[in-house]
């Protein structure tokens, strides 16, 4: 009995401090709002509001209606009408457009005579990924023209591609960027909170005085991890509730598989704090420490750019990266209600990685609290 | 012939989201010819007013020139004259102690011949010379402060302001320096020594006694303490029972302050009072009376109105602890080892209970490494460290569960406020539930807490910190109490009122371990071990220490005596 | 006495450069930091899909479905996985083990041959990942547009006449998504370097009690303040060269601007980061809360709002806004441009102008909120 107790005066005593603490409130909230706030409008490799240039050398009445079409687009929001090459140029250099359609003397002129008319897109390879995406709306663009002088004239093609995007039909990035979001959060939450509260004890004195008291360091643990994760708790589902009812994020899954995870993941995440906690002694190095390590594990999650894109070795390196995982089970479980063996095979590698944080943290706190 | 070099009137500086002024209307000056102590507590003001004459900041209202211009709007023209050393003494601690010397004659333009002619005097005045490779980090306290001296003096100034030289340095070192400043002082620099040592105080040619932004005194030692001729006693021989007999002793009317001394009591009394014959406070037919000396500390106190009452509250809420006599706390063979550095070497000592046991030694002599082995923050290289039988690595729980610790620097959470403090420790002691609750209450009331209940612990002044933090270590009702430095910087009246509650606890049987550079606490102490270079070179009641080292000369040694004399004994055998 | 001195300023600044080498902050920031983006950034990131793992499920028997399924087996875009089961291939989806996948359906061949009518190709992607959804898409677009040009040449027949869109990408003719990837990840080594390791400099005096010693001494304000910028700004541009150097010939990205035109920009940009890690440093004198709010005010404005990897025409005008004020996205894209473009003065030029303008901002308040006094 006495154990939990003093477990729950731990625990306590460590969510008085964080919440009491205007600075570490700050410390909590700020970035939840923030990103709240910005990432779902920030972070989109998606297109909208694109300007296109166009040249038209071509008078015929095909060029000025596959030009109307343009226009009247909404996937380019600004269209510009250019003179010359030099123009061209000089939109695309100074990112005025990200593209420019370049449409020739005899465009007109070769598809009235049934011919094939070539239409030149130049293109900013500075954003290529933007380019492309862009360059795909024009393309559908120019295929409907294609179709409907086809559908006048009385023809078909003989085949098509009917395309669907399954779990996210309109290809809406913010149902991408949420999912991930929780687990970005709860990365800052459960790893700054551990990580820099044993290190501000240490840097205030603090940690020898519960050293001399009867609290074993498996105690002092625990009383460091449970704050941290529920602190991760309670901001992941702050950004759950705002995907479902403030952005309309369809969630699909069970939460309970998806809490699940979240609890594995928090626990790997403590682990890791306290690791990086025992090796630091003052909080500006834990912050540091912190730091180095949630960067590259954040950038390499999966979140900014897919996991299957990166070389062998790297993906093979990343399986050590709880946010990867955890990434992997929100997108699964919230968008797709993904099957509990597809979530098992990243809650397997969340366990390998707690346990391995959890009894290095252990071994190294023992080892500095005596 | 002594000239005025810094003169200031009505001085007042509020810094903003406090409520009381750090300096309200203080007025005086600083002469050449002598050095000027800066006496008081922390948090007295002392650092402010530095910064004030440094022309650091700026006062809110009053008059200040120092070196005859205004520091802050003229500020280029006593720049090269003005010397400040500050707190922690301003060095880089990873640049070398040459490197750190370069930089500052640099930064004076002290170039050439002039440059080596500088260092080669004050390397051989502060003694570095061997060290002019070594980071300034790895040097000792008292090297670092010399060397932040060296820096100060490297421009010639004319006008020295030293805050604080003496925290964290041990008494020889602080003997050395003081031998420099006064030779600096017979050069014709004026000098501003901070102290928040009083004993340090007496030694200064003219003080300004600061309390809580207030100057409540100023002149020399001499005429501050001069009122106090003749109503300081010393009770010699009271035979048993020195730590009740203080009680019944400050429990008379005549008496307003008193504290042990060894095996004596030192007693301040009402102006024009009697001493009460010995016997009506139950001392032995041996004791007698002694006139002694007035000394600063009791001036100060006196000032601000008498020491606490003698009865220790919070020993009457303590319960009796039974075993007097026993061994609780055992050092045997205790070595540390860091790397190739013998931080304790074969320490051996035991401490029975209901006694205070003090660890006395220079800074880096091994004190702190001792003490943190014994309560189990360190773990030996080899031999053994046992309290009330247990080993605390192996048994800590249990054993952990009977001591109390109140470590060197304030430690307790400072954004929680004091409730939850109270709350947390209570709750990691297990005192739990309608008992705990009342606990809590009762150490609320003792040390006066009551009305700050609710408050941020960080905005409490110190005094009342190290009150909360002594509620803390004991709210257990612990039978071993381990206190790291427990009254640095403390003002004289707190530390009174907290060795009343450790004399009212001992009385109950609580076994005290305390390390100190205070040479009166060590007066509190049953007995002392002095550790130097990681060994116990000597060990005994402090009558036993002082009485090793009187001569002939000096027929009655103070306790500071008494340390210096045994490790520089050890030093150059 | 001078406003100036440069043996004083020599020696902070020497002093200044000693630090930072044997301090492990520093030195964690300062040299082990960058090496570690720029490999992550390197390697990590990477929009460009390439064997993407797809489902196939022809249900029909016939010969032209056979042969547009052998199109996409054959295709290097795709490591295809061929399955006999819809539910199976459902389920695959769902489990992420493909991120797509094409179904030509029973009757494909028997409605390509009728006239009138059209065969369709379903292709179904995994929405739940959006950028490479899109290239699923895209990819199957093209291998069956070869098909249908090989279907009718094979068969005589004419294409129907139709607009061909020809792209040219200019600057960076593969697309690879490195190639501007990298000159962004510049900018964002760039900003932790200057914003995070300043932030620390002068808080750290202030925390060890050496600014009260400098302050006491004959330093002038304009000393103290260059002394803090000559040192990291020297450090600022060794890594921007290191940087730019490991883009080049570890990553293969293509440089075709001119050394001095890096300099001039990035030396502005350096400055105006050094300026908001000096401004937060001296504002805050404390290290703990300077790293807190450098990370908050540049590391991440600098990810997000800088155009590195996020389109800024796609933000909403508000964030769009915003953009505007951040050095970070003029120098994103003078980098973008250097690296990919060469010297575009049109580009650089309001780039630069904007940098100097950020310069003299933060450096100015810095000197401004740094005073010869403690209070």
């Amino acid at each position: 009995m006495s154990f939990f107790h003093r477990i729950h005066a731990l625990i306590r005593k460590e969510l008085q401090a964080l919440l009491g603490d205007p600075s570490s409130r700050t410390l909590l909230f700020l970035p939840v709002i923030m990103q709240t706030l910005l990432f779902p409008f920030a972070a989109t490799l998606d297109v909208e509001n694109a300007s296109l240039a166009i040249f038209n050398r071509d008078t015929g009445p095909e060029s000025l209606e596959l030009v109307q079409r343009f226009a009247a687009s909404p996937a380019f929001s600004t269209v510009l009408s250019l003179n010359s090459e030099a123009e061209v140029e000089t939109a695309i250099d100074t990112h005025h457009a990200l593209l420019a359609v370049n449409i020739p003397a005899d465009f007109s002129r070769k598809l009235a005579r049934g011919e094939a008319s070539p239409l030149q897109v130049v293109l900013d390879g500075r954003r290529s990924n933007g380019a492309q995406i862009a360059l795909s709306y024009l393309q559908g663009i120019t295929q409907e023209f294609t179709l409907d002088r086809l559908d006048a004239a009385g023809r078909t093609l003989p085949s098509t591609v009917v395309t669907r995007f399954r779990y996210n039909p309109n290809l809406n990035y913010r149902h991408f960027i949420l999912p991930n979001l929780i687990a970005i959060i709860t990365t800052i939450g459960a790893l700054i909170v551990t990580a820099l509260s044993v290190a501000r004890e240490r840097e205030q004195g603090t940690f020898d005085q519960l050293l001399v008291s009867p609290l074993t360091p498996e105690m002092i643990m625990i009383g460091k991890a449970v704050p941290a994760m529920i602190v991760g708790f309670f901001q992941a589902t702050l950004i759950l509730c705002a995907a479902v009812f403030i952005y309309h994020v369809p969630f699909r899954g069970n939460l309970l598989l998806l809490y699940a995870g979240m609890f594995l993941y928090s626990l790997s995440l403590v682990g890791v704090g306290l690791f990086i906690s025992s090796l630091c002694s003052t909080q500006q190095q834990a912050f540091l420490g912190a730091f180095s390590f949630m960067m590259p594990a954040i950038m390499l999650s999966g979140f900014a750019a897919p996991v299957e894109n990166m070389p062998r070795w790297l993906q093979i390196a990343d399986m050590a990266n709880p946010v990867r995982h955890f990434v992997e089970v929100v997108k699964g479980v919230f968008l797709k209600d993904t099957s509990f063996h597809h979530v098992l095979a990243d809650v397997i590698p969340l366990i390998g990685i707690a346990f391995v944080t959890l009894s290095a943290a252990s071994i190294l706190f023992r080892q500095r609290s005596t | 012939m002594a000239e005025t070099v810094v003169t200031f009137r009505d001085l007042t500086k509020t810094f903003p989201g406090m409520e009381k002024p750090a300096l309200a209307a203080v007025s005086g000056e600083i002469r050449t010819g002598l050095i000027t102590g800066l006496v008081g507590p922390d948090g007295a003001g002392k650092t402010t007013l530095l910064r004030l004459i440094a022309g650091l900041m700026q006062p809110d209202s009053g008059d200040l020139a120092t070196l005859g211009v205004d520091p802050l709007h003229e500020a280029a023209t006593i720049r090269g004259q003005v010397g400040y050393m500050p707190q922690k003494f301003g060095l880089y601690e990873d640049l070398t102690v040459l490197e750190n010397l370069n930089l500052q004659a640099d930064l004076r333009d002290i170039i050439g011949q002039e440059r080596e002619e500088a260092f080669e005097r004050l390397l051989t005045f502060t003694d570095l010379k061997r060290f002019t490779g070594r980071f300034a980090g790895k040097l000792s306290g008292g090297m670092k402060q010399k060397l932040g001296l060296a820096c100060t003096l490297l421009g010639k100034p004319s006008l020295l302001l030293l805050d604080e030289p003496g925290v964290g340095v041990d008494p020889i070192s602080r003997r050395e320096l003081w031998g420099m400043v006064e030779d600096l002082v017979r050069q014709g620099i004026a000098v501003v020594w901070s102290t928040a040592y009083l004993d340090e105080a007496e030694l200064c040619g003219t003080t300004l006694v600061l309390s809580e932004g207030q100057l409540i005194a100023s002149g020399t030692p001499r005429e501050i303490s001069s009122p106090l001729q003749g109503r300081c006693r010393q009770l010699r021989n009271p035979g048993h029972g020195k730590r009740s007999l203080l009680v019944h002793a400050l429990n008379r009317p005549e008496t307003t302050d008193g504290t042990i001394q060894g095996d004596s009591l030192r007693l301040t009394f009402q102006p024009d009072a009697q001493p009460f014959p010995p016997e009506d406070i139950g001392a032995s037919p041996a004791a007698q009376w002694a006139e002694v000396t007035p000394r600063f500390e009791d001036a100060f106190i006196d000032l601000l109105g008498g020491g606490p009452p003698g009865e220790s509250v919070l020993a009457r809420h303590t319960r009796e602890i039974p075993g007097q006599g026993d061994v609780v706390i055992e050092a045997h063979e205790l070595t540390k080892r860091f790397g190739d550095f013998t931080a304790t070497d074969h320490v051996s000592f035991e401490v029975q209970r209901g006694e205070i046991y003090g660890l006395l030694g220079p800074n880096g002599a091994g004190k702190s490494t001792t003490f943190k082995m014994m309560c189990g923050l360190l773990t030996p290289t080899s031999g053994s460290a046992r309290v009330v039988g247990l080993d605390l690595r192996h048994s800590g729980t249990k054993a952990r569960q009977r001591l109390g610790y109140m470590a060197q620097k304030f430690s307790l959470y400072g954004n929680l406020s004091v409730a939850q403090n109270l709350a947390f420790f209570a709750g990691v002691y297990g005192v739990r539930g309608r008992p705990g609750q009342k606990r809590i209450q009762e150490l609320a009331e003792i040390f006066h807490l009551g009305p700050f209940l609710r408050a941020p612990t960080d905005s409490l002044s110190l005094g009342y910190k190290q009150r909360l933090a002594l509620a803390c270590a004991v709210l257990h009702e612990p039978d071993l109490l381990f206190l790291d430095e427990p009254t640095s910087g403390v003002d004289p009246v707190t530390r009174r009122e907290f060795w009343t509650h450790i004399n009212g606890l001992v009385s109950r049987g609580v076994t005290v371990m305390v390390t100190t550079h205070f040479m009166d606490e060590a007066e509190y102490c049953d007995r002392i071990g002095l550790v130097f270079r990681g060994q116990l070179i000597a060990a005994g009641t402090p009558d036993e220490l002082k009485a090793g080292v009187a001569t002939d000369t000096r027929p009655d040694p103070t306790m500071e005596d008494a340390f210096i004399e045994l490790v520089t004994g050890k030093e150059s055998p | 006495m001078k406003a100036l001195s440069f043996r004083r300023l020599r020696a902070l600044c020497w002093k200044e450069t000693l630090q930072i080498f044997r301090d492990p902050s520093s030195n964690l920031i300062a040299f082990i930091l960058p090496l570690a983006m720029m490999v992550i950034f390197g390697f990590g990131l990477n929009l460009d899909s390439s064997r993407l793992h797809l489902g196939l499920l022809n249900e029909s028997p016939g010969t032209a479905a056979h042969g547009l399924a052998a199109a996409f087996v054959d295709s290097p875009s795709f490591d295809v996985e061929v399955f006999t089961d819809r539910n199976a291939m459902d389920q695959a989806l769902t489990d992420s083990a493909i991120r797509g996948y094409v179904v030509i359906p029973a009757d494909f061949d028997r409605l390509l041959v009728t006239a009138g009518n059209t065969a369709p190709l379903q292709v179904v992607a995994d929405g739940s990942e959006p950028n490479t959804a899109r290239f699923v898409d895209a990819y199957s677009n093209g291998i069956w547009n070869s098909w249908l040009v090989s279907y009718y040449e094979d068969r005589g027949l004419t294409l129907p006449e139709e607009v061909q869109v020809e792209p040219r990408y200019w600057f960076n003719p593969s697309t690879r998504s490195r190639n501007f990837l990298i000159p962004g990840s510049v900018t964002v080594i760039m900003t932790v370097v200057g914003a995070l390791l300043t932030s620390l400099v002068v808080a750290r005096e202030w925390e060890r009690g050496t600014m009260e010693a400098l302050l006491a001494s004959p330093v002038t304000r304009s000393e103290l303040l260059l002394s803090k910028i000559i040192p990291y700004y020297g450090l600022g541009m060794v890594s921007l060269l290191l940087c730019v150097s490991a883009a080049r010939w570890m990553l293969g990205v293509p440089f075709r601007g001119s050394l001095p035109a890096l300099l001039l920009v990035g030396s502005f940009f350096l400055l105006s980061v050094l300026g908001i890690g000096l401004l937060l440093s001296t504002v805050t004198r404390n290290q703990f809360n300077a790293a807190q709010a450098a990370l908050n005010a540049a590391f991440l404005p600098a990810t997000m709002l800088s155009g590195f990897i996020y389109e800024i025409s796609s933000m909403p005008p508000l964030l769009r806004g915003i953009t505007h004020l951040i050095p970070a996205r003029y120098f994103v894209s003078s980098i973008q441009t250097l690296f990919l473009a060469g010297d575009l003065w049109n580009v650089l030029l309001p780039d630069l102008l904007f940098l100097m303008a950020a310069s003299a901002f933060f450096l100015g308040l810095t000197a401004r909120s740094t005073r010869r006094r403690m209070d």
